[in-house]
């Protein structure tokens, strides 16, 4: 039996290679869907702030959807549903035609929905957190609709939604373990693949484990960071 | 109606607009419409008695061991994080950082890490663990599934708890203490009610969490709801399988959701003026 340090070295003998690989798969992946989601989820809260009764409702529908879903069922059905339904979509055309549809895009997609739903209800306790003088202050100076939003709410948007957001992207991160269901070779996947061949699975997921718990570590670090400089721009002003 | 009425009753309200913003809702709207009309559909088209006479009693199966599952792992969870909440907010500093790492070990990593840790990962110690007579406990997926969603909760409800008695202002316990309770009673009789109130919504959150979040046991050969959804999907090649298994959970959550609200309006009755 080979020792801890040998499987746990770089290279054809050991594994951290191919768990370095899976974390490179983890964090691309989180950091691919972080600005989609944010995206989505501005765009809902937006909507579900709006004065218009049927926006607010399709807002509304969205959140409870991806809400009320586990993460685990959204990516299945995302991913068999996408494919099912591209396939039928490409056979029309062409029959006898097969899709494989890209388990990081599927991942990616289900991770959006998700995180959006949860970031458009940060962003819209931030919205409602902003006084109506700023939009009216901003109109009297003549400010278009668009201008105000974003030269004088967005600033304010971002310092108060920012405490909401790093939790999701702490969620998020865990999150992506899911994709290892999938079969997309993330941090969890390969430790699993790891564990099955050599019998220590202990090492591995305990490993893996760490390796989560030091991704968290960094981000608070780094959410510090933004913390503290969108701090400083509050003094500034 | 005299002349002074009819002045003062306010104009007739303007027809709304088509503004942007509401050619944009209707639009949306009518997407989400068209939607579950295609999912309504897609559910027709494919309606098949035989799949619910076959099917039905897997779910339910499956239903039942996600909420066993939940509900035996909120309770011990609970327990767990009184201990837990404690000796995070004990002036010791050495328990305050036991407790710190606990919460922080279980809230920062996942819970299907938790779970193949505890599963597969203890399982490489069957040897020891045969030796001590835990290879039981272990060797089974449900109570390793139980273990791991025990701790995992226990962590974040210390935190909720934690919260919830320190959200109750100083001057409570001043009180009652001034008035000669001692901190026993005074924590029974008038911080606990005060804290719940406080409490409740992440409770029902964290319940909320817990559910969707059982659906990761699926992957440690647990036949919860989504382990017997995934089982009916690969002998059915039907994809109903995995819709049917979206309107229970949804079902569930938004119960509970609806249920936490009632009961917050019930017990701050006493707060609304």
């Amino acid at each position: 039996m080979q020792s801890a340090w040998t499987l746990l070295s770089w290279g054809p003998q050991g594994w951290l290679d191919d768990i370095a690989y899976g974390v490179f798969i983890t964090v691309s992946l989180a950091l691919a869907t972080l600005p989609i989601g944010l995206l989505i989820g501005f765009l809902v809260a937006l909507a579900k702030n709006s004065e218009e009764p049927s926006l607010r409702l399709a807002g509304n529908i969205y959140t409870t959807i991806f809400r009320g879903l586990p993460e685990l069922l959204t990516l299945f059905i995302i991913f068999f549903g996408l494919q099912i339904a591209l396939q039928k979509l490409f056979q029309f055309f062409q029959p006898g035609a097969t899709i494989d549809v890209n388990a990081f895009v599927s991942g990616m997609i289900a991770l959006a929905f998700v995180f959006s739903s949860y970031a458009s209800e940060v962003f819209l306790s931030a919205f409602r957190a902003i006084p109506r003088g700023q939009y009216e202050g901003g109109y009297a100076i003549g400010l278009t609709d668009g201008q105000t939003m974003r030269l004088i709410v967005l600033p304010q948007l971002v310092r108060i939604a920012l405490p909401g957001l790093s939790n999701l992207w702490l969620i998020l991160l865990k999150d992506t373990a899911l994709v290892s269901a999938i079969g997309l070779p993330d941090t969890i996947r390969q430790a699993i693949i790891a564990s099955r061949v050599t019998q220590q699975a202990f090492l591995f997921f305990g490993l893996v484990t760490l390796i989560y718990l030091a991704l968290a570590i960094i981000s608070s670090f780094g959410i510090g960071v933004i913390d503290k400089a969108v701090k400083q721009q509050d003094v500034r002003r | 109606m005299s002349v002074a009425d009819a002045n003062t009753a306010p104009p007739p309200a303007l027809p709304r607009r088509w503004t942007r913003a509401r050619v944009i809702g209707h639009a949306l709207l009518g997407l989400w419409i068209a939607a579950g009309l295609g999912m309504i559909w897609f559910l027709v088209t494919a309606w098949d008695p035989q799949f619910f006479v076959k099917y039905g009693p897997w779910y339910l199966s499956g239903l039942l061991t996600t909420v066993v599952l939940v509900t035996i792992s909120i309770v011990l969870g609970a327990i767990l994080s009184v201990p837990i909440a404690y000796m995070r907010m004990s002036d010791n500093r050495l328990l305050g950082a036991i407790a710190y790492g606990y919460v922080y070990f279980f809230r920062g990593t996942p819970l299907l890490a938790q779970a193949f840790l505890v599963y597969y990962g203890f399982g490489a110690f069957r040897p020891q663990l045969e030796a001590v007579g835990l290879w039981w406990f272990f060797r089974e997926a449900w109570y390793c599934a139980v273990l791991a969603f025990t701790l995992n909760t226990s962590a974040y409800q210390a935190e909720i708890l934690r919260g919830a008695i320190e959200s109750v202002p100083r001057g409570q316990w001043e009180g009652a203490a001034s008035l000669g309770l001692h901190k026993w009673l005074t924590l029974r009789k008038i911080v606990f009610p005060q804290a719940m109130i406080v409490a409740l919504r992440p409770y029902g959150n964290e319940i909320i969490l817990m559910i969707k979040g059982s659906a990761v046991v699926t992957l440690i050969t647990v036949y919860d709801l989504m382990g017997m959804t995934r089982r009916i999907y690969s002998s059915s090649f039907d994809f109903q399988a995995y819709i049917w298994a979206g309107v229970i959970y949804m079902a569930i959550v938004e119960t509970l959701r609806y249920a936490t609200e009632w009961i917050e309006r019930r017990i701050t009755r006493h707060l609304k003026r």
